[in-house]
């Protein structure tokens, strides 16, 4: 059910922590030292998002967050570079919108964009404003190159749709938690709970994000039924912090590394109480 | 709903139209449109779709027989077909004025926004979000919403904000509630992008009045149907009056809603050439570096690309990244443009031109002066491509006026004063005093 090796093995014993940061942001240098924080702080899979002019499914932390990375001169040849210079152990996924997949290289459609990215050493790719239906050509370039295609499962997400996705889906399952934009909240919804039910029957990891900013919010979705879970605005917001109050690069990497393990000892207490489970009551 | 019978009056009938066909099926257009959104808003998209289809294609409840009855009562449609004789005169060629101008709220957009709204109504929604860049879309649908009593909130980037006061003045008369957006360049694209975002959240209960034939599908041809009645009206009043078809029809484009709508019924008539008169701003160039198209011409500059649920042509840079555009209009001020332009565009059914700022100002005062008709600055854009390419076009023109310009007072004098414009009026005694 998937095409990485490596993103199959993140999923394969005990929770993923799957964090994502925008790459870029504030700058490159910093930017490379927060993902590499992230790996310390036991990433699995890192989601790098590559800045988008336009990000209609963003919510404004992680908007104002590529647009300081836009400023900086974020581009998608330097996001590949930068890939290829990363010092981790997690597999890498990019997250970006279509316009750019499609643009990148000398011919048109999807798989210029995919072959870089492949060679960058790039496992997969999350495209929000992609849904399945228009999916095809990106599909068969991610299946010639190996990298897998994630889609996002939204609350609202049923029937035939979500059949289709299922069908087209590789690595994990993006399972959003809650209507809306990204944007970390302060409790984790019951929509969470009740998506996870509807994905039971189908064999691929479940990857719950969209409002996970704790080590308790982890630990309780995980042993609701979660493989995984994916923060991001979370981070960003500490790389936001630092922007703010003019912290130096290693006090926001620290930040991150150790909100990054407050995460994932909360994704394994929520494993325990899962697959160790008290009297039921 | 009990009974969901199909009425078959021929006003039913008149969205069957064969030149309103294209795009229906699946929302494509040769290579254009498409349903490019993030999966939280594809069940709303599909719930409106088959809406769409059942209200808007099939005149379900009655539906259609409803909205012409309140574009006829409320918005003060026919809209007249009037022959501009000062201009026919000057161009040496029959010049006729569809004027969408005397629409309610003074253009176009109301018949748009009214069918939008009325919609939201039939399918059991109860809030109405929309976008507006010149504020003539966020006034149509401010209207629409006071008019069926449904709460109404509107997103406007903030520099339009401050470049159209009296409209941001109307929808809070109106009752709406104005949210800025101050991202990016705070223009049109970005209240997109915001409004998007406000639909992602509230999808359940709230629908999302898009302002033109852009978008997801099925927008790009539901915006264009409620239009429709714009070319439908013109082709019956020039064949009554003039005893046939015309051989032009001129058309402002921003997002393409007006265009559209005069096109949609004479893209079969192979006879009648079609004109989309974009903004050229100050120049056609672009600047890569600096990720500004100093126009928004993108059906002329443009190229493929996805933005805001659909592939069209648009204004960006060699990365992909949108360009941020310019037009003294700001209801033209937008990088994207709708898929069926672009398509008919590359099919070579319709032409695509670009009229510079200092043309459309020029075009501005003319049509005041000459007709006692002032024009949005978006409208003048096609009177300024009349002035400079009348003798290219056949003996009998339709110009569709988009818009009144009133809304556009402030600009007008404003962009008047920084330039030499040889038909505006002295303005001198203004000057200091005041
Ligand atoms: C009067 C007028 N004409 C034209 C336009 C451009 O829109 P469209 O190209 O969708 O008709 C606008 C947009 O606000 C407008 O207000």
């Amino acid at each position: 059910m998937g095409n990485s090796e490596a993103i199959a093995a993140a999923f394969a014993d005990g929770p993923a922590y799957v964090p994502y940061l925008v790459v870029g942001d504030p700058d490159y240098e910093s930017s490379k030292a927060y993902v590499e924080a992230l790996d310390r702080g036991g990433a699995d899979v890192i989601e790098l998002g590559l800045p988008f002019s336009e990000p209609i499914a963003e919510g404004s932390t992680i908007q104002e967050a590529l647009v300081r990375a836009l400023d900086a001169g974020m581009t998608p040849e330097r996001f590949f570079a930068f890939a290829e210079e990363l010092d981790v152990d997690a597999a890498l996924v990019c997250m970006t919108y279509y316009n750019l997949i499609y643009q990148y290289g000398d011919e048109t459609g999807p798989r210029p964009f995919v072959e870089r990215a492949a060679a960058a050493g790039i496992e997969g790719l999350v495209v929000p404003d992609l849904p399945a239906e228009e999916a095809d050509p990106l599909r068969e370039a991610c299946d010639e190159f190996g990298l897998d295609l994630v889609f996002i499962v939204a609350p609202t997400t049923r029937g035939d749709r979500l059949d289709r996705m299922m069908e087209n889906v590789s690595g994990y399952v993006y399972v959003q938690a809650r209507l809306g934009t990204t944007g970390a909240r302060d409790d984790v919804s019951d929509q969470t709970t009740e998506s996870l039910d509807r994905l039971r029957e189908y064999d691929v990891p479940k990857a719950v994000g969209f409002g996970i900013s704790t080590g308790e919010h982890a630990e309780r979705i995980v042993a609701g039924g979660a493989d995984g879970i994916i923060v991001g605005s979370a981070l960003v917001d500490v790389v936001a912090e630092g922007v703010a109050e003019d912290l130096s690069t290693d006090e926001v990497a620290d930040r991150l590394e150790a909100l990054s393990r407050e995460l994932t000892e909360g994704a394994e207490r929520g494993y325990r109480s899962w697959t160790t489970p008290a009297e039921s009551a | 709903m009990s009974e969901t019978e199909s009425s078959t009056s021929e006003v039913g009938e008149l969205s069957r139209r064969p030149g309103r066909e294209r795009g229906r099926e699946d929302g494509k257009f040769g290579r254009y449109g498409g349903q490019y959104v993030p999966e939280a808003l594809m069940p709303a998209i599909e719930e409106l779709a088959d809406a769409y289809e059942r209200y808007v294609l099939n005149n379900e409840d009655g539906f259609m027989d409803e909205f012409r009855e309140r574009l006829a009562d409320f918005g003060g449609r026919p809209t007249p077909l009037q022959r501009a004789d000062r201009l026919s005169e000057r161009y040496d060629t029959e010049v006729y004025l569809k004027r969408e101008d005397l629409l309610h709220g003074g253009a176009h957009k109301l018949n748009n926004a009214l069918g939008q709204v009325l919609l939201a109504k039939y399918m059991g929604k109860e809030r109405i979000i929309a976008e507006t860049g010149a504020g003539q879309h966020g006034t149509a649908t401010a209207m629409a919403a006071a008019h069926l009593d449904m709460p109404c909130t509107i997103y406007m980037g903030e520099r339009d904000i401050n470049r159209q006061r009296p409209n941001v003045f109307r929808m809070k008369l109106n009752g709406s509630e104005v949210k800025p957006v101050t991202t990016g360049r705070g223009t049109l694209k970005e209240a997109i992008s915001e409004t998007m975002r406000d639909w992602a959240a509230t999808v359940e209960d709230t629908h999302y009045v898009i302002g033109s034939i852009v978008g997801p599908h099925p927008f790009p041809v539901m915006v264009r149907d409620f239009q429709a009645v714009i070319s439908e009206e013109a082709r019956e009043q020039t064949v009554e009056k003039t005893g046939g078809l015309p051989t032009d029809v001129v058309a402002c484009a921003g997002g393409g809603s007006n265009t559209m709508g005069a096109f949609a019924d004479f893209v079969d008539d192979e006879s009648v050439a079609l004109h989309a008169v974009e903004a050229g701003g100050s120049t056609l160039e672009v600047d890569e570096e600096a990720g500004v198209a100093p126009n928004s011409a993108s059906l002329f500059a443009g190229e493929e690309g996805v933005l805001h649920g659909a592939r069209t042509k648009l204004l960006q840079d060699s990365d992909g990244q949108i360009m941020e555009s310019h037009s003294v209009s700001s209801g033209l001020d937008y990088a994207g443009v709708g898929p069926e332009l672009a398509y008919l565009v590359d099919e070579g059914r319709v032409d695509p031109v670009a009229v510079d700022d200092d043309a459309a100002l020029e075009g501005f005062h003319r049509l005041s002066n000459t007709e006692g008709i002032i024009p949005a600055l978006e409208t003048a854009h096609a009177f300024g491509y009349l002035e400079e390419h009348h003798e290219d076009l056949g003996e009998r023109v339709v110009v569709n006026v988009s818009g009144r310009g009133d809304k556009d007072l402030d600009a007008a004098i404003e962009e008047t004063d920084q330039r030499d414009v040889p038909n505006a009026p002295d303005m001198s005694m203004f000057t200091g005093g005041m």
